[in-house]
């Protein structure tokens, strides 16, 4: 009873460092290391404690000079800044935000790799860490005796180890490759191994750094269900981009951007969050659209309406084109991709039956299409209009044309069928359709 | 629930709780024992399976080095007297007990560049690596001991009682080294130069160290021979093999005791500075 008002993993006002300069960064710690002798260090740290909490405002200019104020060095900034949360039994944190965020070096400061430069971090109970691939396997050793020195890096004697490794070679599940030294292994068996590892001594913590990535379906399963089973007993923090992922196992989000994280109890919160993030992120990269056309076309351009929709909803794809020949029976063939340009959605069929006939003149190609259950997020979509027989490509629009999912129920990322709703074909006012 | 183990992290410098670090010192190595003994074991495996000679690398360096000398000294290049066992002896003897003190001394920092990955990702107790490398010394040192063993049989030098002084000043070699080697870590870890520099210092060091010849008495050669902290510990280490005089010996017990005082201050030195390596270690 007691049990459940246990704080696990308890970090307050965490701040940590980083230089971005190799050669700095190598001078700074030796002045680090210093510093450490000198005991009036102490006073360094508490005062940048102390002044962290006007570091909070959003305000650039305020941040920069707090920061300067907290002992910032030449090319050095915050990679973690100013971060709390707490984690108790059966809670599981999905930490997320963009690459550099900071959510590594969090990750490496709770399990005590590295050193805090501001604040608090107070862990109760083993710890099982998986940071990024490979989990410091020994490469010629192979898998069964680098269980061992994992496990003893764990504090396991080999007479536990002994009772654990059937078990452990039973997760992992790579079959012969046990008794193969570990750098013959692909990066997915190695996290297999690790994760079985990582997780038979039923840890009270458990660190995961993005290894479910590149786990196959199958092991991403079991390790769910792993994670769901220590839970119970056990707060899990996990470092993912998989949206999929982070609403299968996690209860909790962390969300971290530019050092500066805020806690969501609410999953749903949180990953809207993020994604509202990525998407800003993305609407600032240069992404290239290209619309190109051959003759007869004179003009062509590609709509989508409405751009944001609710997940389940259909879209219409318009596209007005001026031809100066009629044109029958070409292939139009749609996509949407993510912004990554993963493809997720591919629309290729005979649209029913019903012929794409182009018109001299001006008209618009209207497609209804839906419904559309994809994870919430910004996906592009491509058109691509080519001439039966030869193949030739008259018309090719790559990304001009856009819509977004506003989230009602995160999915998974699974791509799953879309169909045609309805096409019809506007020439000179008259409309043919289905 | 049972107890569980709590652990806090904070910037504040862990010197300033010395008591609290002296026992964390003793907890890990004694946590790190076992992991310890699986790593030097995986070092055996692993260390000479990439080569054709196999054990013999262990000693080529000193046998080729003190081959040199004892070619020299034989065509009259260079002359060195005064020893009282068959010159090959003398210098063979000296160099092997030579390399046990290099071996110590590299062997913090090879440690650490070996273990780098594993630093960089999984937390455990940091004094594995080190006891690790002291095994392997140790271990290196016994095969030369056959070579040492061979020369003593073929040369027919006869220890004598002060043979039970020879552990103890192998032990003060190897200590020693690892002293000066674990002083070196913080810095030699994160700038290359140091462990550039240490074959190249090892490689003047053995000459103003009576390794390939006898201590002397006088003259600049004197003056290092005296205050050449390895100087006592190898003529002490040659001596008691060879039934010779201790001419060191309070040299050597002072030398011995320093040694195990800086490596104290050195495996404390490398606590300290270990966060701050690993942060700077990426990966």
């Amino acid at each position: 009873m007691k049990m459940d008002n246990e704080v696990l993993v308890r970090v307050e006002h965490v701040s940590r460092k980083f230089c971005r300069s190799l050669k700095r960064s190598l001078w700074y710690g030796v002045q680090d290391m210093l510093s450490e002798l000198n005991p009036s260090s102490k006073l360094r740290t508490t005062k940048r404690e102390g002044s962290s909490a006007p570091a909070q405002e959003p305000n650039e200019e305020s941040f920069a000079l707090s920061a300067s104020r907290n002992g910032l060095r030449r090319d050095e900034f915050w990679a973690v800044n100013d971060v709390s949360f707490e984690l108790r039994p059966g809670e599981c944190l999905g930490l997320i935000g963009r690459n550099g965020a900071g959510k590594t070096t969090l990750l490496k400061m709770l399990n005590g790799l590295i050193k805090p430069d501001g604040g608090r971090i107070e862990m109760r109970g083993r710890v099982g860490a998986l940071i990024s691939l490979g989990a410091g396997f020994n490469p010629i050793l192979t898998g069964r005796e680098n269980i061992y020195v994992n496990g003893s890096v764990l504090g396991l004697t080999k007479k536990e180890i002994d009772a654990k490794i059937d078990d452990i070679i039973d997760f992992a599940d790579i079959g012969d490759f046990i008794n193969t030294p570990v750098q013959s292994y692909s990066s997915g068996m190695q996290v297999r191994l690790g994760f079985a590892i990582a997780t038979a001594i039923s840890p009270e913590i458990l660190l995961l750094d993005e290894v479910l990535a590149v786990g196959d379906m199958a092991f991403r399963i079991k390790c769910y269900e792993r994670i769901g089973r220590l839970q119970k007993n056990a707060a899990t923090i996990l470092v993912s981009h998989s949206m999929s992922h982070l609403s299968t196992v996690c209860n909790r989000i962390f969300f971290m951007s530019h050092g500066k994280g805020s806690y969501y109890a609410d999953r749903k919160a949180g990953i809207q969050r993020y994604i509202e993030d990525q998407t800003s992120a993305s609407a600032k990269e240069d992404f290239e659209p290209l619309l190109t056309f051959i003759p007869p076309f004179r003009s062509a351009s590609i709509g989508i309406e409405p751009e944001q929709i609710q997940h389940g909803d259909d879209v219409t794809v318009l596209i007005t084109m001026d031809s100066c020949n009629d044109l029958d029976n070409l292939q139009l063939r749609c996509s949407a991709s993510t912004e990554e340009g993963n493809p997720v959605l591919v629309w290729d069929g005979d649209w029913r039956g019903q012929a794409i006939n182009v018109r001299r003149g001006r008209q618009v190609i209207r497609v209804v299409l839906g419904p559309i259950h994809l994870t919430a997020g910004r996906y592009v979509f491509h058109i691509s209009l080519t001439q039966p027989g030869n193949g030739q490509l008259l018309l090719y629009s790559r990304g001009t044309a856009s819509f977004e999912i506003t989230s009602k129920e995160i999915y998974s990322e699974v791509p799953t069928t879309f169909g045609l709703k309805h096409l019809a074909i506007t020439h000179n006012g008259t409309t043919s359709h289905l | 629930m049972p107890d569980l183990p709590i652990r806090v992290y904070t910037p504040e410098p862990i010197l300033g709780h010395p008591l609290r670090l002296v026992r964390e010192m003793f907890a890990d190595l004694s946590a790190g024992r076992e992991l310890a003994w699986r790593l030097f074991a995986r070092d055996v495996s692993a260390q000479y399976r990439e080569t054709l000679l196999g054990y013999m690398w262990a000693f080529l360096p000193p046998l080729v080095a003190s081959l040199t000398f004892v070619f020299l000294n034989s065509q009259g290049i260079v002359r060195i007297s005064g020893t009282t066992i068959p010159y090959p002896a003398f210098a063979m003897i000296g160099t092997l007990l030579w390399q046990v003190f290099v071996d110590g001394l590299q062997t913090p920092s090879d440690a650490i560049a070996r273990a780098k990955p594993m630093l960089a990702r999984i937390n455990f107790p940091r004094e594995a690596i080190l006891l690790a490398g002291l095994y392997m010394v140790v271990f290196n040192f016994l095969i030369r001991l056959l070579l040492l063993l061979g020369v003593m049989v073929w040369w027919r030098v006869v220890p004598g009682t002060s043979i039970v002084l020879f552990i103890p000043a192998v032990a003060a070699l190897i200590l020693g080294g690892m002293a000066i080697g674990m002083l070196l870590v913080p810095v030699g870890s994160l700038y290359g130069d140091i462990s550039r520099a240490i074959p190249i210092a090892a490689q003047f060091w053995i000459l103003l160290t009576p390794v390939l010849y006898p201590p002397r008495t006088t003259g600049l050669a004197g003056i290092l021979a005296t205050w050449n902290p390895v100087s006592p510990l190898i003529t002490t280490a040659r001596e008691s093999l060879t039934n010779q005089p201790l001419s060191m010996l309070p040299a050597f017990l002072a030398v011995f005791a320093i040694s195990v005082l800086i490596l104290g201050l050195g495996w404390m030195s490398y606590r300290i500075a270990m966060p701050h390596l690993i942060a700077r270690m990426g990966g």
